[in-house]
């Protein structure tokens, strides 16, 4: 489904990935962990197209598409989703108007019909119950006045809607207690199939006890050092990263 | 995806030509350029006009004569040269019999403009007065209207079936002396609508007119007056559109709203008039008086989407003089490329408990500059006055400016106002969210824009908001920088 090869990106011109190389298929769940500034969020950044980071070399294939060659819009539509670490707020723009824009958006780019008012209804009422989302806040302005909590919830609760092949979930942890973690983590499980695959960037192993991986990707340094089954999970939390670095020779 | 650079921006901004820029062939009778005394003579009789409105029409103009123009507003232009304007454009053929003998090439005009009158008939329910130059060439549902006693004309069938009414109020809430153009306009305004709601009587649809300049080198000099009548109710609609021209074309207008104890105005305007070209040549001036008058538990209020001209001077206000009146001032102003706004509103309580609320969003986008100022004014015998206002700016370039210039005037120390204001730059943020969910950079800031002024957008009616929203999202296209 994926295919990172050598990928190396730059933010005001200091270079934070430096060749990495990842392979996900279809029906994998990938864990993506390491210290602060190893270029996690870089990657998720540079993989859904922020204009901030440029791309200076290496290639990323996105079934069978130059994901680089695409616009950030199009990769969307394309079903790339990217879970943001801090959802931005949108006053005014109610989340049910935003989401059927997205859905129709997506839905004329694959050349099918809009969404009927009364299909999307019944999607929006399944898919809130999924991640246990107050239904009034389907009808409030985009992210604004949600809790953090929320805020995630609604990511996954889009996520839901859109139903995209590849999900990147970017530090979807951060901030959530145990109960929204819970619930953040079953949203995501529910919505695994054999078609799709999951990025998951996190700091700790306990969202990787509900969202349970098949690989684990050390991340340092801009680039991928050690890979391994969802033990290496357990190995990080209780040792640190410092083995790794000594491992890798630094 | 590769950077969007401020040559891109300029390009598209290049490629968007003014949707309504197109003009139509009638024949015009048209008098010479020029103003005097001689030429105010002259309109008022080929208007048929009784003797006392020729004699406001000299007096403004002997007032006018005397007056300088001003200068104070926050906008760069060159001074029009009056007398290289003709104060008085009609269609030739004046008379229908039927809107069949309208002239074809009118209708198509409308049609552009996407008002048919056969279809606003129809369909909406909206009875539109259609002002082309200056003077009204249909006018529907006024037998509907009349059954209720409603009176919406054009200004000149005023003047000549309710001359009583016209005589009784007109001047009296934007007085001849009160500014240069308000002087200039009561000398020499052409036409416009007159509307009479009364007592009692609830409007049962929303009034509306279009206006539209259609004369190089025309003036226009719209008038309108609208009284409602003790507890009466009436909601009027004002939209315009006008043609790409090269020179520059002046739009005075004066409106007077007259809000009888207990009557409730809601006046919607939805403008947008031709803004200039990309270097900022050509477009209107929209120089513009409006002013309403709330005797006692009256309400007016102003909603105003601008998104034209290419210099904007105006300040929809409200005179609060009757005791428990209400005054309110929705407004979004949108500037682009060389687009100059200075626009706002004034609140004068002079009545007790009366109430003021003001919500004004600008946006400043290309190289426009975008002000709002307001004045809130409270007299020292208006009790437990209360003022609301917000002001937001959102600037989308770094080449734009947004300013600020509320005033304050409070002789009452029992006073309650408040005052609110913020400025943003659209976030790149928020579009790049929108982009990460499948929505392209032109749906995305209509969608950021669109809900930025809801507050206001919701306060229009229905069929309005919906063509105001596509305004604002075209008037924005390609204009993140």
């Amino acid at each position: 489904m994926l295919k990172i090869n050598n990928l190396h990106a730059q933010v005001e011109g200091k270079e934070i990935l430096k060749g990495l190389n990842l392979e996900v298929k279809a029906g994998e769940v990938h864990a993506i962990m390491g210290p602060n500034g190893a270029g996690k969020s870089t990657l998720a950044s540079v993989l859904a197209g922020n204009e901030d980071f440029e791309v200076t070399d290496g290639s990323v294939d996105f079934e069978g598409k130059d994901l680089l060659e695409l616009e950030t819009d199009e990769r969307a539509k394309e079903g790339l989703f990217l879970a943001f670490q801090y959802p931005v707020e949108i006053p005014g723009v109610s989340n049910i108007n935003f989401l059927k824009t997205a859905i129709n958006e997506k839905r004329e780019y694959q050349g099918k019909e809009a969404i009927s008012a009364k299909d999307f209804m019944a999607m929006v009422r399944e898919k809130s119950k999924l991640v246990e989302l107050d239904s009034k806040l389907a009808n409030r302005s985009v992210n604004v006045g949600f809790s953090g909590g929320e805020k995630k919830r609604n990511e996954i609760f889009q996520m839901a809607m859109l139903e995209p092949k590849l999900s990147v979930l970017d530090e979807t942890d951060s901030g959530l207690d145990i109960d929204a973690l819970r619930i953040v983590a079953k949203g995501v499980n529910e919505l695994k199939k054999e078609d799709t695959a999951s990025i998951v960037i996190t700091h700790y192993q306990r969202l990787l006890d509900y969202i349970v991986p098949d690989y684990v990707h050390v991340l340092y340094d801009g680039k991928i050092v050690k890979s391994g089954p969802k033990e290496l999970a357990l190995e990080l939390e209780e040792k640190g990263y410092d083995w790794i670095k000594e491992e890798i020779g630094q | 995806m590769a950077e969007y650079t401020e040559n891109e921006l300029a390009k598209d901004l290049e490629n968007k030509e003014y949707e309504y820029g197109f003009t139509t062939n009638i024949e015009s009778e048209k008098i010479p350029n020029g103003l005097n005394e001689d030429v105010i003579r002259m309109i008022s009789a080929k208007k048929n006009e009784p003797e006392w409105l020729l004699e406001f029409r000299l007096k403004s103009f002997q007032i006018w004569s005397e007056m300088v123009e001003p200068d104070w507003a926050h906008v760069k232009y060159e001074k029009p040269d009056f007398q290289a304007i003709s104060y008085y454009a009609a269609p030739k053929k004046q008379k229908y019999e039927s809107w069949d003998d309208v002239d074809p090439e009118m209708k198509e005009t409308m049609n552009k403009l996407g008002i048919s009158l056969e279809e606003q008939k129809r369909l909406t329910g909206v009875a539109v007065d259609f002002v082309m130059d200056s003077v009204s060439v249909a006018t529907s549902f006024k037998e509907k209207l009349a059954e209720l006693g409603i009176i919406f004309c054009s200004f000149s069938e005023a003047v000549q079936d309710h001359p009583e009414l016209v005589k009784k109020y007109l001047g009296t809430v934007v007085p001849q002396t009160d500014n240069f153009y308000a002087a200039l306009n009561s000398a020499v305004f052409s036409d416009g609508s007159f509307c009479y709601i009364p007592k009692g009587v609830r409007c049962p649809m929303e009034l509306s007119t279009y206006f539209r300049i259609n004369e190089a080198g025309t003036g226009q000099f719209e008038r309108t007056l609208l009284i409602a009548d003790e507890d009466s109710y009436v909601s009027y609609l004002e939209g315009c559109t006008a043609p790409q021209r090269d020179e520059n074309q002046l739009h005075a207008a004066v409106v007077e709203l007259i809000s009888l104890d207990g009557a409730e105005i809601k006046y919607s305007t939805v403008q947008n008039w031709f803004p200039g070209d990309k270097d900022g040549k050509g477009g209107v001036f929209n120089f513009v008086t409006k002013r309403g008058i709330c005797h006692t538990g009256s309400t007016i209020s102003w909603t105003q989407v601008e998104t034209g001209s290419a210099v904007t001077w105006k300040y929809p206000s409200c005179i609060l003089k009757g005791d428990n009146s209400t005054g309110e001032f929705y407004s979004v102003a949108v500037t682009n490329n060389h687009q100059m706004a200075d626009t706002g509103t004034k609140m004068i309580h002079l009545g007790k408990n009366t109430k003021s609320t003001i919500i004004s969003k600008g946006i400043s986008a290309g190289e426009s500059e975008n002000s709002y100022r307001g004045l809130v004014k409270i007299d020292r015998k208006a009790d437990n006055a209360r003022n609301f206002t917000q002001c937001d700016s959102l600037l989308m370039t770094d080449r734009s400016g947004a300013h600020t210039f509320p005033y304050i005037e409070c002789e009452n120390p029992t006073a309650q106002l408040e005052h609110e204001a913020t400025t943003s730059k659209i976030g790149e943020d928020q579009i790049f969210y929108c982009l990460q969910r499948g929505i392209d950079e032109e749906k995305a800031i209509g969608l950021i824009v669109n809900g930025y002024c809801k507050d206001v957008l919701n306060k229009l009616p229905m069929e309005f908001a919906v063509e105001a929203q596509k305004l604002l999202t075209i008037s924005l296209e390609g204009s993140v920088g």
